[in-house]
């Protein structure tokens, strides 16, 4: 009994410390949901140019922000935005050469310590990365713009299981807004070319997307502060994309967010520098 | 700013660079070669090419089909192939002849005869061959020549989208229709087929792949569901038949029963003594998808595509054709797919026998980017062939698929439907209207020269290779006999072109011509191997290759200067082996199968 009485106490502080040694570290989440889905992708379709492209883009990437993050910080940085990043390349970049996985992932990697003002990067990482090659590189460079093998199935489990985890991140409001923008737009489109509306949508059902909806416009870096603001930034993007999918660019989303995310963050650095010193005033 | 940040920038900036420092060096070695008079064409590449097909009397024009109306909105990337070009020697005058496909509803195939003298005449309504593309019987896509009956004439199969045909070679003074007979199947949307003896009996059995689903005819649609099923993952094309040949002028259909068992959609095929069993195996370029390749045991086919490399990432395969390009005595196979700019760089294959792979653990390498014959554009047909007699095998590529407005672009709409889901693309009516727009077109063919130390360079424009039609088929052949290798085109919706070669002389040639006697009579499937001047190369004779077309059957080697030919080894498809010494070169060496 007395075994009992003392279990109710013992218990759980066991339980809780075996929680936090088996609790997943958020942070780890969406690295391990991107491998998920890469692996899923390549076992079944085989999504990838090779593993050895991809496994150079996220080792790129990885030993840029190991050196960058010592140099400049004096410490070894997590690594899970890295790997994000690497892996972002690896399925996103297109191209039977080697080098540009490599360079793709080092210019990523390389603009968040570059491209800073008041101490934020500006752009997502892989989005600036991959929005460099195509802009410079487009004979040797392309990004995946293939489906989900034949089936819907893969498709929409990637995307409740994303949708679970963006939630979880509290960052479901930003995907949400973009997947409802994106539709209501590609109705307006089809209405404006006279383009079947499935043609408008097709899009949105490849695996691009998904790394685009789940990883890009959602990186809490690269966005502004407040969930409405998130919510109108994500709604410009795809405004920006339709835009120029109207003018025929293939890579709209990519360009869009390389266009919308930066410049809703000066804005909202610019707002936050007039804010500052009325503070002070007052 | 710290020094640190200054050199970080420094660095950043210097990699943003990198990418224009790398076009400019390619762009540079581009223009090393570019536009010369042919003179000079002759003396820096060893050859150049005269486009003669008006001045020999070569006036033909292919005609695309017009599909079921529900189409019309994509009517020029559908009805987009069918022009096509394989050769023969039909009337056994020692001259090669022409035929030409056809693909207009009630249009003429051609049979151009050659007459020695520098010109042709188009004999296709003489000997029964021209009409063959009435309303109701579909259109041509492509025609292989073969002697399945060992009577020493070949014989012509025709493929369609439509009703196949095989046609009796009647000792060259005409053709009899015995397509009944042979067993052949009412309705296949084929664009591949070649002849070879997979069995080593004697005769020529059949491989037929289909392209779109049998049970689709084109004109009459029931549903506009027929498109692929996914831009790079679709099985829902035409079935693959293998025709067994009876010898009674019947085929058996085998495929499933010897593990041939595939709804890819293919393109182009090409069969090949790969392992160096004695068998041919069979290589299957998909479009929409994976390559496939079977490796042959005399009686089943075992599909190894994943297993040997080939056949992983998926692209749009459209070409399969092998040459020794290493001269090393083994074969490597070019696959030919889609490069845009800036859209999708997909880059040809080149796969290449992995070193220290062989038999049936052979691996294959993509060497494509290496030896720089990865870029060609929206590639299709292409042939492995010594243009200028220097040894070693060069490539021949056409390319572009649909030439229209030059200033007005369907990529992007063709990149919006390629990403959806199986639903949206297979449906042909959620395409979007091409509205006369390009689609790859007006592109630069490639004249890949073999350096010899595993580079090729692109000489094209400088030896005179400067047309932008949409190419598709390729077939090369030495129409005047004169130890060179002629080039000729077939164009969809444009002129048969034939570029006459002019070498520098100073480079040696010998050809084989091979006639079996245990083996099939045209000898398809035997493999000569030339050892020269410490050199050695391997060439098999083909029944069918490239996109949509067959070279000529006689063996074509390029010597370089001085040669001294030290011996051809010959392998027969029935497995003998004959052994020629030091034959002599600068002729057709003319070499019977040993009883």
């Amino acid at each position: 009994m007395s075994q009992s009485t003392s279990e109710p106490a013992i218990t759980p502080a066991i339980e809780v410390s075996e929680r936090k040694k088996f609790r997943l570290d958020n942070r780890y989440v969406p690295p391990l949901f991107i491998t998920c889905i890469l692996l899923v992708g390549h076992l079944s379709y085989g999504i990838l140019e090779s593993y050895q492209r991809t496994l150079l883009a996220i080792v790129a990437a990885i030993v840029t922000e190991l050196l960058l993050g010592r140099i400049f910080y004096g410490k070894w940085l997590n690594l899970a935005s890295a790997y994000i990043t690497g892996i972002s390349v690896g399925i996103l970049v297109r191209s039977p050469a080697f080098w540009p996985y490599a360079l793709c992932s080092v210019l990523s990697i390389m603009s968040k310590y570059v491209l800073r003002i008041k101490g934020r990067h500006l752009w997502n990482p892989s989005n600036f990365g991959i929005c460099v090659l195509l802009f410079l590189a487009p004979e040797t460079v392309s990004s995946l713009s293939i489906q989900w093998g034949n089936f819907i199935w893969p498709m929409l489990v990637i995307w409740v299981l994303g949708s679970v985890i963006i939630w979880r991140a509290r960052r479901f409001h930003i995907s949400a807004t973009y997947v409802l923008s994106f539709f209501a737009l590609a109705f307006v489109r089809s209405w404006i070319t006279g383009d079947p509306w499935q043609a408008e949508i097709a899009p949105i059902t490849g695996p691009m997307y998904q790394l685009f909806v789940f990883f890009m416009v959602t990186d809490p870096k690269t966005t502004v502060k407040s969930k409405w603001g998130q919510c109108l930034v994500v709604f410009l993007v795809a405004v920006v994309e339709s835009l120029l999918r109207l003018n025929q660019v293939v890579y709209a989303p990519l360009y869009a967010l390389f266009i919308v995310g930066p410049t809703a963050m000066l804005i909202e650095m610019w707002l936050e520098s007039r804010r500052k010193p009325s503070v002070v005033t007052a | 700013m710290t020094r640190g940040r200054i050199i970080l920038i420094v660095c950043f900036i210097a990699l943003l660079a990198l990418p224009l420092v790398l076009k400019r060096l390619a762009t540079r070695r581009q223009t090393a070669v570019a536009k010369v008079d042919p003179t000079t064409a002759v003396s820096r590449f060893g050859f150049h090419f005269e486009e003669v097909a008006k001045a020999s009397g070569v006036n033909f024009i292919h005609q695309a089909p017009t599909l079921d109306h529900q189409l019309d909105h994509i009517m020029p990337q559908v009805a987009s192939m069918g022009a096509a070009v394989s050769v023969v020697d039909f009337d056994r005058d020692g001259w090669s002849d022409l035929y030409v496909t056809n693909s207009g509803e009630g249009s003429k195939n051609c049979l151009f005869r050659n007459l020695g003298n520098g010109s042709f005449t188009d004999v296709a309504a003489q000997v029964g061959l021209a009409d063959v593309n009435q309303v109701g019987t579909g259109v041509s896509m492509g025609a292989v020549w073969g002697d399945y009956d060992n009577d020493g004439y070949e014989d012509l199969f025709l493929y369609k989208w439509g009703k196949p045909e095989l046609f009796h070679n009647d000792s060259g003074h005409g053709f009899t229709r015995v397509t009944e007979k042979a067993g052949l199947p009412p309705w296949v949307n084929a664009n591949t087929a070649i002849w070879f003896d997979y069995d080593g009996d004697g005769r020529l059995d059949l491989f037929l792949g289909g392209y779109y689903a049998e049970d689709v005819d084109l004109w009459h649609l029931k549903t506009t569901r027929m498109m692929p099923e996914s831009f790079e993952y679709a099985k829902n094309g035409g079935r693959k038949y293998l025709f067994h040949n009876l010898g009674n002028g019947s085929f058996e259909e085998v495929s499933r029963k010897v593990g041939i068992d595939s709804r890819r959609w293919a393109l182009a095929a090409v069969a090949a003594d790969l392992r160096h069993s004695g068998h041919a195996d069979l290589f299957i370029a998909n479009d929409y998808g994976i390559s496939e390749l079977y490796f042959n045991d005399g009686k089943q086919f075992h599909e190894v595509g994943k297993q040997t490399g080939v056949g992983f990432s998926p692209k749009s395969g459209m070409n399969a054709a092998v040459g020794d390009v290493l001269n090393q005595g083994t074969y490597a196979i070019y696959v030919s797919n889609i490069s845009e700019e800036g859209v999708l760089i997909q880059g040809n294959n080149l796969w290449v026998p992995k070193e220290g792979t062989a038999g049936d653990s052979l691996q294959y390498d993509n060497l494509a980017r290496d030896m720089d014959v990865e870029i060609g554009g929206w590639s299709f047909g292409a042939q492995f062939g010594d243009l200028n007699n220097d040894g070693m095998q060069d490539l021949y590529l056409v390319n572009g698929y649909v030439s229209a407005d030059r200033n007005k672009n369907y990529w992007y709409d063709f990149s919006k439907i390629a990403g959806g889901n199986s639903t949206i693309i297979s449906d042909a009516a959620h395409w979007p209207a091409m509205e006369g727009r390009s689609l790859s077109g007006y592109q630069q063919k490639r004249v890949w020269l073999n350096d010899g130390s595993g580079k090729f360079v692109d000489v094209a424009s400088a030896v005179g290779a400067n047309d932008n039609f949409d190419g598709r088929s390729v077939a090369l052949v030495d129409l005047w006999n004169r130890g060179v290798l002629d080039v000729v085109v077939a164009n969809q919706k444009g002129p048969l072109l034939i570029y006459k070669n002019t070498t520098n002389p100073a480079n040696g040639w010998i050809d084989f011509e091979l006639e079996g006697q245990s083996s099939n009579r045209s000898a398809i499937g035997a493999e000569v191997k030339l050892f020269w001047n410490g050199q050695q190369q391997v060439q098999e004779v083909s029944g069918g290759s490239g996109f949509c077309s067959q070279s000529q059957r006689r063996l074509h080697f390029g010597l370089g200067k001085n040669a001294r030919v030290e011996k051809a080894e010959i392998r027969w498809p029935s497995g003998k082996v004959s052994t020629i010494e030091q034959p002599a070169a600068g002729q057709v060496q003319k070499i019977k199968e040993p009883a």
